[in-house]
């Protein structure tokens, strides 16, 4: 590995990444730093270019500007499959499951891919149980019915978790929640934080974009606030939102 | 005292057989095994039993359900494909050439075509693999008609003559086996292979690509591979019926043979391949009974199509289907 070298142990580093769509500019030259271990926030208004930014990230869109490094490679324009087979899985904001499947089947597509395969030594073996396994670090009962019951008629805390399941099932280095909070009740998230606690403290790097601030405040390392494609500030949950031009995007100027 | 009320048939078995098989009489065996076997039973028998007219209605009525379940399978994976011509045409064109020009013998062009052809249609649908939806579906109806213009324009491999005297099988049973074996096999093979983790991952690519691609999957790779399988199928169908008539030509690329299987997919029921199957063997036979009938054949035929399609969306196969599932008995209850 390139970053044995490395001290700080950086995973990610985005320079100077732009994208527009004809006029409008939805990320501009946006820069930062991702070190291994991490929960990194990214906040902003609607429309401030926060998944704009995960589908460069994940190669769902191509920058126009910029570049994207992940452990030392330059991955800028690569496709979807080939960043996600080096390490880096991602949720959908808008969550559409493989709906006729059952729930468990729903993870044999990641583990049908060939970063699964290369990792368990070259074979596939019986991916059901694997699955299943999967759907219970996730809060699956055991054998429960949620577990067979076709992905479609999941509720919607349950969904969440199934996505959150696809990114361990592909054994992800760096995971990319796009709004996993969004639409959970208390309780629902109060049994999700601790399953992404969980990851961080096995040394993965989370990324996520939220609206819930006050959750995810409390279990981010660092947060980055975009406004109009541009990132305002950078640094600890304490300290962010004390910061005018925070306030200003948020609230509005005074 | 005795009463008796009535009680679903496959409620108990269903939940026996999924899993372990321990069918405890008779009649549930026989209900299990009774709608994997008829067909098999009865297209093994058909060819000894008809007259030779009729043998090559069953003929042909294989070959388009062969072209049918191809079509279905490209529609599980989100390629709705309107040309399974470029399929047949592709497949009968090199059976044609290999078997006329290269002298190969029958026994070895029908492999290399179905081979060939498959992998010919693979490549040359590659370029359109990111288009989606209707798109995709224009150019699958453009290219079998541009490659017959092709060979009308350049006179290559016979232009609007064809290729004619090639090796016609020994003899009409060898035939009918041959084609009633590849059907019943690719039949199976169909349905289990959508149910195998493959598979699994073929169905999602038409649920949700984006989803299939954050995971490390080519979805292009898998969409070409079963674009080789479908198209191994329809050019296999090609190759056999240029070696049944003795000669391929021009109408090899016909709309027929686009539309008639995606008639019977539809009227059969898409996703199951059984419906495709029994689509194929309502529409094809019903067409050459409608034949005595002369020019009003062609309305009838329509018209059937639109009942069965206005009356049953779903398709036949899954009527039938849910309504075995449904058979109920009487059963004695203590009270």
């Amino acid at each position: 590995m390139t970053d044995q070298n490395n001290k700080t142990n950086l995973i990610l580093r985005a320079q100077n990444l732009s994208k527009s769509f004809g006029g409008v500019k939805a990320v501009v030259s946006v820069s930062f730093d991702l070190h291994e271990g991490e929960l990194l926030g990214v906040i902003g208004p609607n429309g401030s270019g926060k998944t704009t930014l995960v589908n460069l990230i994940t190669g769902f869109l191509k920058p126009d500007r910029g570049k994207i490094e992940y452990k030392g490679q330059d991955i800028t324009g690569w496709t979807p499959y080939r960043i996600a087979r080096i390490g880096i899985a991602r949720t959908f904001q808008m969550i559409r499951p493989f709906a006729e499947l059952p729930s468990f089947k729903n993870l044999i597509i990641p583990l049908y891919s060939p970063r699964v395969k290369a990792l368990s030594g070259g074979k596939y073996g019986d991916l059901d149980a694997v699955a299943k396994d999967y759907l219970e670090e996730v809060g699956f009962e055991r054998e429960s019915s949620v577990t067979y019951k076709p992905a479609g008629s999941l509720p919607h805390g349950y969904l969440k978790r199934l996505e959150l399941a696809k990114c361990l099932a592909l054994r992800a280095d760096l995971i990319i929640l796009d709004e996993l909070f969004s639409g959970l009740s208390i309780a629902e998230l109060a049994s999700i934080v601790p399953i992404i606690e969980k990851l961080v403290s096995e040394g993965k790097t989370v990324i996520m974009i939220e609206h819930r601030l006050r959750e995810l405040f409390r279990i981010a390392d660092r947060v980055v606030v975009l406004n109009y494609g541009s990132v305002i500030a950078d640094g600890i949950p304490s300290e962010i939102m004390e910061k005018p031009e925070v306030r200003k995007a948020y609230l509005g100027s005074e | 005292m005795k009463q008796r009320r009535k009680e679903r048939i496959d409620r108990g078995i269903k939940a026996r057989s999924d899993d372990v098989f321990s069918l405890n009489s008779f009649r549930e065996m026989l209900y299990v095994a009774v709608p994997p076997l008829a067909p098999v039973l009865i297209l093994l028998i058909l060819p000894l039993e008809l007259p030779s007219y009729w043998q090559k209605v069953l003929v042909s009525t294989c070959v388009f359900a062969l072209l049918a379940m191809s079509w279905d399978f490209l529609v599980g994976v989100g390629m709705v494909s309107l040309g399974q011509a470029l399929f047949f045409g592709v497949g009968a064109y090199i059976a044609g050439i290999s078997n006329k020009i290269l002298g190969l013998p029958i026994w070895i062009d029908i492999p290399i075509a179905t081979v060939l052809g498959g992998a010919i249609c693979a490549v040359l649908l590659t370029p359109v693999l990111r288009l989606r939806g209707v798109y995709f579906s224009m150019v699958t109806l453009v290219l079998p008609l541009m490659l017959e213009r092709i060979v009308e324009a350049s006179g290559a491999f016979g232009g609007t003559e064809g290729i004619s005297g090639i090796t016609p099988f020994p003899n009409s049973y060898t035939e009918s086996y041959l084609i009633v074996f590849a059907t019943l096999f690719a039949l199976f093979a169909f349905r289990r292979l959508v149910t195998t983790d493959y598979g699994l991952v073929l169905k999602a690519i038409k649920d949700n690509d984006r989803a299939v691609m954050s995971v490390g999957i080519n979805i292009y790779w898998m969409k070409a591979q079963a674009l080789f399988i479908s198209g191994c199928v329809g050019a296999f169908c090609g190759a056999f019926i240029t070696h049944v008539y003795g000669f391929v030509g021009m109408p090899s690329f016909a709309l027929d043979y686009s539309i008639l299987p995606l008639s019977s997919a539809v009227v059969g029921g898409m996703g199951t391949f059984a419906g495709s199957f029994l689509g194929a063997f309502i529409l094809v036979p019903l067409s050459e009974a409608l034949r005595g009938i002369g020019g009003l054949r062609i309305v009838l035929y329509s018209f059937f199509l639109v009942f069965f399609i206005v009356a049953l969306p779903e398709g036949i196969f899954h009527y039938i289907q849910r309504k075995y599932q449904q058979f109920e008995r009487w059963v004695e209850v203590d009270k």
